[in-house]
């Protein structure tokens, strides 16, 4: 059967839902949705991106080493996340402090070596290149249900993480130093954080692929901090974000012949533009800049 | 140059592959350590990563328009980076949008990905995987000769705009006061990363690029604080990184070259890293606790 597009939804998500794989593909990308929204978040406000987008490069050494090992792919990225997570949190700082030119260059040379690693592993493994592209930019074919109750676990566990260490986490991200000075562990959130983010990242990066888990984890975050300042509201707008770019992404991808990863990827950067836009027009709409503030 | 015995090294030089890998390889390296020095001291990693996975995207738009690759690869880099420069606040674009940026670009490969694999030429991934992950020892004698070209040209241009271009990073007021035109070095510079990433991205790949450009660099801001010094040893990494890369993967017919390189470059960071701290601990030491308690 050729699923076409109609313009009856019902129709539409009755097609999609017959089969499983599409099921799951869909459970699956609303858990990590939600999850990436909220990590993502965070790493926004903080302002470390990069290190979110080093984390997710750690997955391809990880589901690549796993492959040659004979391990479930799964183990291997949540493994090398973790591990990634650790280092940039033990090596980006000097005299506790965080330093962001040697952060940077640490970050860097993670990532390299976590694409070198898993070009060596692959090339050890004699894999297909096939599998490269969908490691790489992501493909909603193969998810089992397993990996969806593996996703909903983290996720349940990543949550509760915010819930518990949301308040001092968000006091640590914007004043360090006054945080610190109150007693607020700042180090230790920050290597928690990392590896929070690592967990996050790890998932997402099993339906975006690699590469692409930013338009998950930056994006919605990014667009939702253009439009309000208000805390609550900016988390709850880019949860919304979020699961309307995996939803309508892999909608797409279902009725046509591209990558989900492309729609995700240009549904993300579309809808920041528009955000960002929508706020030069009408400054009225922000209550100051939350990020710079 | 390396400690290698005769017979080894004469049956190394004897391969082309080998010379060829070395001639474009050097300048490419020297470019990608010269760049690397200010990518580091200005926080652009992230920027430099971005052009790097740019190049992906050109050579694959390029691949399924059926035009050269390297055509695809310079259009990409240049243009993303006179993009980073414009919407960027005194040419460092600030991370989320690069990030928000850079999945678009990827995404966009992916999307040519798509129609390569499905164009008439298509078929066989060995295009991404020669642009994501590149073959140093694929390359032929003109392709080198040419990279050996850009990377010489790209080193010239760092050397040219070194000085104004470190006040511009060091104090970027006092710079634009004393009538050094900031915004513009910015931009400069910025292109000239794109154009190394283009050429680099032929020899290590557009994922490998990064370790090139950062670990050096970041290795020689460890070991150094003067500015010129750690210039010329950032250099000297990466045409070390390059050379021991090469004869490792010659060597061990398993390795590939640029995981070869990638791995020799991280291990000089690591190096510098121990060595730094034993440095700062040294220094501790000497100054007692004090130090210690006044900095953290």
């Amino acid at each position: 059967m050729n699923p076409h597009l109609s313009l009856n939804p019902l129709t539409d998500l009755h097609q999609m839902t017959v089969y499983p794989f599409m099921v799951n593909a869909l459970e699956a990308g609303t858990i990590v949705a939600l999850m990436a929204a909220f990590a993502g978040w965070f790493m926004v406000l903080r302002r470390e991106t990069f290190a979110g987008h080093t984390l997710s490069v750690m997955s391809f050494p990880g589901a690549s080493g796993a492959a040659l090992a004979g391990l479930p792919l799964s183990a291997g990225y949540f493994c090398f996340c973790v591990l990634g997570a650790l280092v940039i949190a033990v090596s980006s700082r000097t005299e506790g402090r965080r330093n962001l030119t040697q952060e940077s260059a640490v970050i860097g040379a993670v990532q390299a070596s976590g694409f070198a690693l898993g070009f060596l592993f692959l090339s050890l493994y004699g894999g297909i290149l096939e599998n490269l592209e969908a490691l790489l930019f992501g493909s909603f074919l193969g998810i089992t249900t397993t990996q969806v109750h593996t996703l909903g676990a983290i996720t349940l566990g990543v949550l509760l993480f915010f819930l518990i260490a949301g308040r001092p986490l968000f006091f640590a991200s914007v004043d360090e130093a006054a945080a610190s000075a109150r007693g607020v562990p700042v180090r230790l959130l920050h290597m928690a954080f990392l590896v929070v983010l690592g967990l996050a990242v790890a998932a997402t990066a099993q339906i975006t692929g690699v590469l692409l888990v930013f338009a998950l984890l930056v994006a919605p975050a990014a667009a939702a901090q253009q439009l309000t300042a208000r805390i609550g509201l900016s988390l709850l707008l880019s949860v919304a974000f979020a699961l309307g770019i995996i939803w309508v992404g892999l909608t797409l991808a279902y009725f046509s012949d591209y990558s989900v990863g492309f729609y995700v990827a240009t549904i993300a950067f579309g809808l920041y533009l528009v955000c960002r836009t929508a706020r030069a027009l009408a400054p009225r709409l922000s209550f100051g800049d939350l990020v710079r503030a | 140059m390396l400690l290698l015995p005769d017979s080894v090294s004469a049956t190394l030089f004897a391969h082309e592959f080998i010379r060829n890998a070395l001639l474009a390889g050097t300048p490419i390296a020297l470019a990608c350590g010269a760049v690397g020095y200010f990518v580091v001291l200005r926080s652009q990693v992230f920027a430099g990563d971005t052009l790097s996975h740019v190049a992906f995207t050109g050579a694959l738009a390029a691949a399924a328009a059926g035009i050269d690759l390297r055509v695809g690869l310079f259009a990409a880099t240049i243009l993303v980076a006179a993009l980073l420069a414009a919407v960027g606040d005194r040419a460092r674009a600030d991370d989320v949008m690069i990030g928000v940026v850079f999945v678009w670009i990827l995404g966009l490969g992916v999307f040519f990905l798509d129609l390569f694999n499905r164009g008439v030429n298509g078929g066989n991934g060995s295009v991404a995987s020669r642009t994501l992950f590149g073959s140093i020892f694929s390359l032929t004698s003109s392709e080198a000769r040419l990279a050996a070209l850009i990377g010489a040209a790209a080193a010239v241009a760092i050397a040219v705009i070194a000085r104004p271009l470190l006040f511009a990073t060091v104090d970027p007021l006092v710079a634009a006061a004393r009538g050094v035109p900031v915004a513009l070095l910015g931009a400069a510079f910025l292109i000239v990363v794109g154009a190394v990433a283009a050429e680099a991205t032929q020899a290590v790949g557009a994922l490998l690029l990064l370790g090139l450009v950062a670990a050096p660099a970041g290795a020689a801001h460890k070991l150094t604080a003067r500015p010129y010094a750690a210039l010329a040893l950032s250099c000297v990494f990466a045409v070390g990184s390059v050379w021991i890369g090469i004869a490792a993967a010659y060597l061990i017919a398993s390795l590939p070259p640029s995981t070869a390189i990638i791995g020799a470059a991280v291990a000089i960071y690591l190096a510098a890293f121990l060595a730094s701290a034993e440095m700062r601990s040294a220094i501790i030491l000497r100054h007692g606790e004090g130090t210690r308690t006044l900095v953290g």
